[in-house]
This record gives structure tokens, C-alpha cells and sequence, in this order.
């Protein structure tokens, strides 16, 4: 697989470490009143999507930068890659 | 229905009699209108294991296996045949020895050859640490009856002169053998099984896809399929490596991502090996079928996927930790390679259990060790639809685990399924 990552163009997958799912980036608030139930989702259950699945790649032997690519688990296209600190930012959380 | 007993008799009648007496191993079924008292999802090894001792054990016999291709289609012809009981915890050793223990009657118990071959494991060891980490296993299996030997460096290299006992990075130092351990011949896993459950008068329904689950106010009362609505008292699913999508049907998330495993198996060589051989420091497990190809796998893809096929890179991961102890397959011609779609669960360790939605039950997460389970996973599984109670050697694989913390993570590594 072929990961186009948004600086630096097309890179092989293999320089990359995988994380899994972009849900991580959405880490619970450690003080709301549901905390176990928040984090016992957020940790171990997954949607674990047959489709366009956005998740987590952290390109180790390149710039260290971590992407959030969106992926077809069925035929391993890539279909889309951004910088997770900018869809992290959007979201309005920090980097 | 065949009922026909094999035995070396049989072989020769029909050798002198032009082989005209062999009926089909097992009853090809369609679905019956008034349903059944329990339907499997998944015509695996282990849904087939599961008819087979609900209709055994359990007196249960108006059961049918839906599969959606053909049966034995998925993991249980995909695997590197491997079987053991080497494990360290609790939670997991007294299930694999009871799933060894089946494995060795199976072939009496089902009348079927399935080539049984206690050739024995060998997990080799690399340095003082990892040592002691087997040392310690072995205790541990030792306590569950499974038996276990440490080998020192000399036995390993007089057994297996082409290892490459002083690599610099990765020298051999010993072994933790399992001498019980071995290969079946995996397809005839699910052959045997179909035809135990099917004479036993289990319906087995292929090309017959489950397309979702009838629930009302909370009860699943059957299943919608390609062949149309079948009611059923009970439904078990055991679609490992297809959970997720199963499941979503009724929107049911599980502590499981699905991953694929990759095998490969060279061209046909003269006997070189008469063990499983695993190695210790990187991720490559290696024995000989008897046709002679060296069967051998590694490390999964490791990142989310529902196909059936794996890349390159991974590949050249599994063949640099085959050279790294045993050149010798540098020379051997790669003839095959294949993938599999394993459920990877949070703590590589499996589900046998209820689900929030009565008589919907779900059996899966089996990550890449489910085919040597597929005695007792279909026995325990049998247990827990005939009488609602785990069996009491998987009374740890339940959905809930990770909320109460108590995970059972043989390698230590946290929720993270791809490195189970």
C-alpha cells in the first residue's frame, strides 16, 4: 500500500506504524460523571468498519508526523489522507 | 444420511468392488419451514464442532449451520494446522489442554482420519530472559497435565542440525517442547465434523448467508438469510474473522478488530523436519506437511482488513525470520501464499459467551490461534447453548472482561490488537 502522505507524497506503508481506529483521537473527558463507561468504550470496543475506515498511521522512518487515513478494509484503496493534528485541531482539541 | 463406518475393511470392499459403495460424507440441507431449536452462524470448524457435541453431548439434534460459501471455506482450510497446549495463564491453559485432549480421540470419536500427528513443538529460546520466561511456562503446563520438556542448546542442534544454532543476533540456546503438540490436516477438521453432526441429524445449510437476526422486545427469535426467514429457539454465532460485520447487524460492538494472517507453504521437499519449530526472537513458526512443503507463517498484516489477501512487506518479514534460523529455506521455491481474516481481540484471548440480546450467543475473537481450539470451542460453546453455563474450562471468555479488568493477555502488550 501506497500512503500519500500530505507533505512529503507517496510513501510506502511499510515506513509507517499502524494505531487503528481515528476514534482515538477523541479521548473522554477524565472528569465527566460516565468515566469508566467513556474510557471502556474509548479503549476496547471497536466499530471495526467493512468499508471506509478512518484510522491512525505514525510514519516512524519518515517525519514522525501522525496521519489519519481513511482506507477501504474490503480493497485497501486509500482513499484520503490529512495531518491528524489538523483534524484533531478541528475538532477542537489540541495537536 | 451416509452412516457408513470407515474402516480398512471398507477400503478394501470397495478397492475389489469399483468403488461404488462411498456415499457423500455428509447431507447437503435446505432449510425446514417450522425451524430449529438452535441455528450456528458459520459453517467453520467450529460451528461444525459445536453441532457436533450439541447433537453428542447434549442430546440437541434439530440444530442446522448456516454457512455462507461452502463449509470449511474460511479459516479452518486457511490455518498452518498447527496444535498445542503451551500456554502460560490460567484463564487459557485448561481450555487448550481440554482442546488437546479431544484432538487426541478425535479421529476414534468421529470415525474420521484426520491425520492426528503428535510430531511434537519446539519454541526455541534465544536468551537467558526468554530462558526463564519458558521455564516458566512449562510450569505451567506441566500443573494443567499438558506436559512440557526444556531442551538444552546440544539436544535442539543434535535433533535439527540445519538450525542456525550460532547466528550472531539470534543464537539458539534451547528449547520448550511440547511433545504432545503437532499438525491435523485442517480441511479434514471440518469434513469430519460435518459428517458427525450430519449423521448425528444436524442440518447443514450452505450458500446461505445470514443477512440479519429477528428481535423482538430484546429476544432473537431467528434469522433472515439468502433462503429466506428460519426460526430458531436459539442463535449461536461463530463467525471468527467475520464478527464485526455479523454483529453490527443487531449493533453490537465488540472488543475486536479484524486483521489478516498470512501462510505460505513451499514447493514439495524430502523430509527435513519432524516437529513444529517456532522461533523465539522474531515471528515465524515452520513444520513439514506430509507431502512435504514446509508450512510456515508469521506476524499478521497488522492494520484493519476484511480481505483476504495480505502485502508484500509482511512476507519479507516472515521469510527474513525463516533465514534468521533456518537457511535452508532460502533455498526452497516458495509454491503458495494465502491470507485469512482473523478477529483480533484487546487482549489475544477469545469469547465463548451470552450477549445482551437473549438467545442471540456469540462465539469469535479467536486472533490467529483458533483453529487448535476447534474441539473444545465447539465443546464449550455446545456446554454453554444446552445448559446457559460456561463450561468450566472457559468461564474467563466472557464479553464483559476488559470492564472488570480481567483481561487474559498471554504476551503482556495492552489493548492493542495488532500486536497480540
Amino acid at each position: 500500500m501506497i500512503i500519500n502522505h500530505p507533505l512529503l507524497g507517496p510513501r510506502d506503508s511499510e515506513e509507517f506504524v499502524y494505531l487503528g481506529s481515528a476514534d482515538l483521537i477523541d479521548r473522554p473527558d477524565w472528569e465527566s460523571r460516565t468515566v469508566a463507561d467513556d474510557f471502556h468504550q474509548y479503549q476496547y470496543i471497536r466499530e471495526n468498519i467493512a468499508g471506509d475506515n478512518r484510522e491512525l498511521w505514525y510514519h516512524e522512518q519518515g517525519d514522525q508526523s501522525w496521519l489519519l487515513v481513511t482506507r477501504n478494509t474490503l480493497t485497501h484503496e486509500i482513499i484520503n489522507v490529512e495531518l491528524a493534528q489538523d483534524v484533531s485541531r478541528s475538532m477542537g482539541r489540541g495537536k | 444420511m451416509s452412516n457408513t463406518r470407515y474402516s480398512a475393511f471398507k477400503v478394501l470392499k470397495e478397492a475389489l468392488t469399483g468403488h461404488k459403495g462411498w456415499e457423500p460424507v455428509w447431507r447437503d440441507a435446505e432449510p425446514k419451514a417450522d425451524g430449529y431449536d438452535v441455528i450456528i452462524v458459520g459453517g467453520g470448524g467450529h460451528g461444525l464442532a459445536t453441532a457436533y457435541y450439541l447433537a453428542k453431548n447434549h442430546g440437541i439434534t434439530n440444530v442446522a449451520v448456516l454457512e455462507r460459501g461452502w463449509i470449511g471455506s474460511g479459516n479452518v482450510g486457511r490455518n498452518t494446522t498447527i496444535i498445542r497446549s503451551n500456554y502460560l495463564l490460567p484463564g487459557n491453559e485448561p481450555f487448550y489442554e481440554l482442546s488437546m485432549q479431544l484432538w487426541e480421540n478425535l479421529e476414534q470419536d468421529l470415525n474420521y482420519n484426520a491425520m492426528v500427528s503428535q510430531r511434537g513443538i519446539m519454541n526455541l529460546i534465544h536468551n537467558d530472559a526468554q530462558r526463564d520466561a519458558f521455564i516458566r511456562r512449562g510450569n505451567a503446563m506441566l500443573f494443567a497435565d499438558a506436559g512440557a520438556e526444556y531442551l538444552e542448546a546440544k539436544d535442539v542442534k543434535e535433533r535439527y542440525p540445519f538450525l542456525d544454532m550460532d547466528n550472531a543476533r539470534f543464537p539458539i540456546k534451547g528449547a520448550l517442547a511440547q511433545p504432545r503438540g503437532g499438525t491435523v490436516r485442517h480441511d479434514a477438521v471440518a469434513w469430519g465434523y460435518a459428517r458427525g453432526a450430519s449423521d448425528l441429524g444436524v442440518d447443514i445449510i450452505q450458500n446461505c448467508e445470514v443477512t440479519g437476526f429477528n428481535i423482538e422486545n430484546g429476544v432473537c427469535l431467528g434469522v433472515k438469510t439468502a433462503k429466506g426467514d428460519i426460526k430458531a429457539n436459539r442463535v449461536g454465532v461463530c463467525v471468527a474473522g467475520s464478527s464485526g460485520r455479523v454483529m453490527a447487524k443487531v449493533g453490537i460492538k465488540l472488543p475486536i478488530e479484524s486483521h489478516v494472517l498470512q501462510a505460505f507453504v513451499t514447493e514439495g521437499l524430502k523430509p527435513v523436519m519432524d516437529n513444529v519449530i517456532t522461533f523465539g526472537a522474531g515471528h515465524f513458526y515452520c513444520s513439514q506437511s506430509d507431502k512435504g512443503g514446509l508450512v510456515f507463517g508469521g506476524d499478521i498484516d497488522a492494520y484493519n482488513t476484511y480481505a483476504q489477501r495480505g502485502n508484500l512487506p509482511v512476507v519479507e518479514d516472515v521469510c527474513s525470520g525463516g533465514m534468521a534460523i533456518m537457511p535452508i529455506v532460502g533455498r526452497a521455491r516458495l509454491l503458495r501464499m494465502w491470507g485469512g481474516i482473523v478477529d483480533m481481540s484487546m487482549d489475544g484471548s477469545p469469547f465463548i459467551d451470552s450477549t445482551e440480546i437473549e438467545e442471540l450467543f456469540f462465539n469469535g475473537g479467536w486472533c490467529y490461534g483458533g483453529f487448535k481450539a476447534t474441539p473444545a470451542s465447539g465443546y464449550c460453546y455446545a456446554h454453554l447453548l444446552a445448559t446457559d453455563e460456561s463450561h468450566e474450562v472457559a468461564t474467563a471468555y466472557r464479553l464483559d472482561r476488559f470492564r472488570r479488568g480481567a483481561m487474559i493477555d498471554e504476551k503482556g502488550v495492552g489493548a492493542q490488537p495488532n500486536l497480540h
